[in-house]
């Protein structure tokens, strides 16, 4: 089998396994769903102060999202013994670092894909542009790049989930940056042109931290 | 041993010598400035702080590729050592940043580009601490915890870039322009040399004193 076949595979796998315990997804949509509703009371419905806020509350509703989905990316592996079992196929490390991350960009969209237009509906807010679709789905890739680095690390420790947070938010500190502002000047109408230089930086992160990443998994995952 | 001892001393004495020239250039030589007044003088300890933050994440970042390269542990023992004191002096900078912050623009914290910068940087050298601290078995925890060298150096220049774009446009660093008096630019150059000295001296320091701690813990291992 050719690489990227092994890399399907593997994404496959966990699609598959997605579908069948629902597991991941549902239950990070019903966080995210949360998280809004909170927000809602802890900032007021004024919407001028919407407004202002909105950039903001999206991402810190999908980064604390994506912590929760990425979490889940490999304590079940842990738990039944699956990464031994890929860890013994004659499949190399990065095969199995581009399925997982695969996997988990695939579950991160889904649940973008539902919690943007609740978003929209919730807050009067016109966040179905394809503006914000680019940046969303640009900063994703980026969560997931170096989300599942940390994941695989995070799985290894004693705490857990405890571990991905502190690892995964301050190294994601620029795309969120870049994330919140491109998205405010988008939805204040600018052009893409006036997007550019944040999604430049998010774009350089996220070929950077893939590149990384792919590097040094091996090293995350032996035993 | 012998030569590590004579090292050791010679680090000393010049860190020495280098730290009374930088005291007596910035307490005496230099002219006060003219606007910020005797605060400004926190410069000369900020940038050389903030330049060690920096040197000492490249340590990290060289001696966990070759950790992970070579896995012989005297990389990551060096490795360890540096965040010690690089978390240290970023602890510091962060500190110096908010004395000379209150008197000049009348608030301890701003987020200013370099500020929040350096702020990130203390939360990835702590996150290096924590995966060390929480994984299961000693070399696992190194192997980690180079990871997290390794990204979070990788990062750094990206995340400078992103909170310096964040906060628009701001004065470039002066020093690059010509526009520093040069008696200030001596200072700060020495100030600067003389906080790398301390820091290769603590390095040393810490290095020697971390191998007699595993030579110990190997001989409790062995005669217990």
């Amino acid at each position: 089998m050719g690489f990227w076949r092994k890399v399907l595979a593997i994404t496959w796998k966990d699609a598959l396994s997605e579908v069948r315990t629902r597991e991941v997804v549902s239950s990070v949509l019903v966080f995210a769903l949360l998280v809004i509703v909170v927000f809602n009371f802890a900032f007021g419905t004024r919407q001028e102060v919407v407004t202002a806020i909105a950039p903001g509350l999206l991402w810190v509703t999908f980064a604390f999202a994506g912590v929760l989905s990425l979490n889940r990316a490999f304590i079940p592996e842990k738990e039944q013994g699956c990464l031994e079992g890929l860890m013994v196929c004659p499949v190399s490390r990065g095969a199995i670092y581009v399925g997982k991350m695969l996997a988990s960009l695939l579950f991160m969209l889904v649940i973008e894909a539902v919690a943007l237009p609740i978003f929209a509906f919730l807050f009067n807010l016109p966040v179905l542009s394809l503006q914000i679709i680019v940046i969303t789905i640009l900063t994703t890739v980026g969560f997931v790049a170096v989300g599942t680095l940390f994941s695989a690390l995070a799985v290894n420790t004693r705490a857990r989930e405890m571990v991905l947070p502190i690892l995964f938010l301050p190294i994601v500190v620029p795309i969120i940056i870049g994330a919140v502002e491109s998205s405010g000047l988008a939805l204040s109408g600018k052009a893409w042109a006036d997007l550019s230089s944040w999604l430049q930086i998010i774009a350089a992160f996220n070929v950077i931290f893939l590149a990384v990443s792919f590097l040094v998994f091996p090293f995350v995952i032996e035993e | 041993m012998d030569k590590n001892h004579a090292l050791k001393t010679g680090l000393l004495g010049l860190t020495f010598v280098l730290f009374m020239a930088a005291l007596y250039l910035v307490f005496i030589y230099v002219p006060t400035e003219r606007e910020m007044g005797v605060i400004q003088r926190n410069f000369y300890l900020m940038v050389p702080m903030g330049w060690l933050a920096i040197l000492a994440f490249l340590v990290i970042f060289v001696c966990s590729i070759l950790y992970l390269k070579s896995r012989s542990r005297s990389w990551d023992v060096i490795a360890l050592s540096s965040a010690e004191l690089g978390v240290l002096f970023t602890s510091l900078a962060l500190i110096v940043g908010s004395i000379w912050a209150r008197p000049v623009w009348g608030v301890w914290w701003t987020w200013e580009p370099r500020l929040t910068a350096t702020l990130v940087l203390w939360l990835i050298y702590l996150a290096y601490f924590m995966v060390r601290a929480f994984a299961a078995e000693e070399s696992r925890g190194a192997a980690f915890a180079a990871v997290v060298g390794i990204v979070g150096f990788i990062d750094v220049p990206i995340i400078g870039m992103s909170t310096t774009l964040w906060r628009g446009m701001h004065p470039p660093m002066i020093i690059f322009q010509g526009g520093i008096d040069p008696a200030m630019l001596l200072t700060l150059i020495v100030s600067i040399i003389a906080f790398t000295a301390l820091y290769c001296l603590l390095l040393v320091q810490r290095v020697s004193m971390r191998n007699d701690e595993i030579e110990i813990a190997r001989l409790k291992k062995t005669y217990s």
